[in-house]
């Protein structure tokens, strides 16, 4: 009977509806979320720039500067710090990421892992990649002292010359419609190839006391902001994301919810038409 | 006037300060540093301290907790962990600190930890000085 048919589409039509109505309401949330993190990279990105460029400025004057944390070492294990989310529902942003480390990683052996996240916590343990530290449940509000904490077991790392480079992965906003996984190398510290032409003018610059122990106060902090900056930026990123995915879903439920209408109004038609030539077909023969 | 420079202060939360200023006093790891313009150029690590700002002959004094000064002719960019007016600080948490930190070192745990209080219990002193205006 054409009436089985309509129930089915009626049932579906309600489900979509529910679907539509969850993602809609997980949109706002991240919207409102995405609006508080992006006021807080605007809040942070000063000190996580100002670092930086204070970094590669003395970078650039220190190429005969000899310092455990510049020099380039024979790189036996690399170090990977990648930032997912702690939860799905975001489109491409944590697979970005992950797969963003996966690629430079060319030997399993040589590589391991600090992640931050669920996702990548998930989908590195599971392929058995080697994890040497986890921090889970931070990524939505990174707080400085997280970004502490996982440059000081990177640094300890580094020092104990387990892993030789360190590079950090991370998602950039680039903007609330396009988020780009990046990676960045922290250690050995380099110059970072940038747009603007050298300078070759050679400007005189004093550390106090040293050289070296202004690399040694300078580097760790360096390490730290970065990583902040990076988390504060992901975090970002990740609503921005999550606000994207749902607006897709919620619009392709309102595709669906219309598609389905029309069947569901097609089989009524034709379910009446039918009655009403049964009805007539009916007299006809008592005629 | 007096020559003025460019001195900003950062912290990991926000832009603590920006302006021309006529004179800055910071403490760096080797002793307080006063800034003019045209400071040759240098980079230094800042221990707990007090960062004085001189403009327009009013001095304004803040925290600073530990960090790095980088010095340019012009321009001069103090970079702290965390930096408070004498108005912002909270003396009630201050104090706890202090206790707090005390009472760690007293027990005598591992190194590191009675270097963090060290360090903590120098903040807290720090915070209360400048908040009684010493």
């Amino acid at each position: 009977m054409a009436g089985v048919g309509m129930r089915d589409i009626k049932r579906k039509i309600k489900s979509v509806n529910s679907t539509k109505q969850i993602t809609k309401a997980m949109k706002l949330v991240s919207t409102a979320k995405l609006k508080r993190s992006r006021d807080r990279l605007e809040k942070v990105q000063p000190y996580f720039e100002t670092v930086n460029d204070t970094v590669q400025d003395i970078l650039k004057g220190a190429d005969n500067i000899e310092h455990k944390y510049i020099s380039e070492r024979d790189i036996k294990k690399s170090l990977y710090i990648v930032i997912t989310a702690d939860r799905g529902l975001c489109g491409g942003y944590n697979i970005n990421a992950i797969k963003k480390a996966l690629e430079d990683v060319k030997d399993k052996e040589k590589a391991c892992f600090i992640v931050i996240g669920q996702k990548a916590n998930g989908y590195y343990s599971k392929r058995e990649y080697e994890i040497v530290g986890n921090y889970l449940g931070i990524s939505e509000k990174p707080e400085y002292r997280n970004a502490k904490e996982i440059g000081a077991l990177a640094l300890k790392l580094y020092k104990d010359e387990k892993i030789d480079e360190i590079k950090l992965v991370y998602t950039r906003f680039a903007s609330t419609i396009s988020q780009v996984p990046e990676m960045i190398k922290l250690l050995p510290a380099s110059k970072q190839k940038d747009e603007k032409p050298e300078e070759d003018e050679f400007k005189y610059v004093s550390y106090e006391p040293s050289p070296g122990v202004v690399l040694d106060y300078l580097i760790p902090k360096y390490i730290e902001s970065t990583i902040f900056g990076a988390l504060v930026e992901s975090a970002a990123s990740e609503q921005a994301a999550r606000r994207i995915a749902m607006e897709n879903a919620t619009d392709n439920a309102q595709e669906m919810i219309e598609n389905l209408t029309l069947s569901f109004n097609q089989a009524r038609q034709a379910a009446i038409t039918q009655e009403i030539s049964e009805i007539v077909g009916g007299a006809e023969a008592l005629k | 006037m007096a020559s003025t420079f460019h001195l900003e202060i950062v912290t990991p939360d926000r832009k603590f300060y920006e302006d021309e200023v006529n004179m800055a006093i910071v403490r760096t790891t080797e002793g307080d540093v006063g800034i003019l313009r045209d400071h040759v150029p240098t980079v230094s690590p800042l221990s707990i301290g007090v960062i004085k700002i001189k403009k327009d002959n009013k001095i304004l004094t803040a925290t600073c907790a530990g960090g790095f000064v980088s010095i340019d002719e012009d321009k001069a960019i103090i970079i702290t962990d965390a930096a408070e007016w004498p108005e912002e600080i909270d003396i009630q948490r201050a104090e706890a600190a202090m206790k707090r930190a005390e009472e760690r070192i007293n027990e005598k745990s591992s190194d590191s930890d009675v270097f963090r209080a060290q360090m903590a219990l120098n903040k807290a002193i720090n915070r209360l000085r400048v908040s009684k205006g010493e």
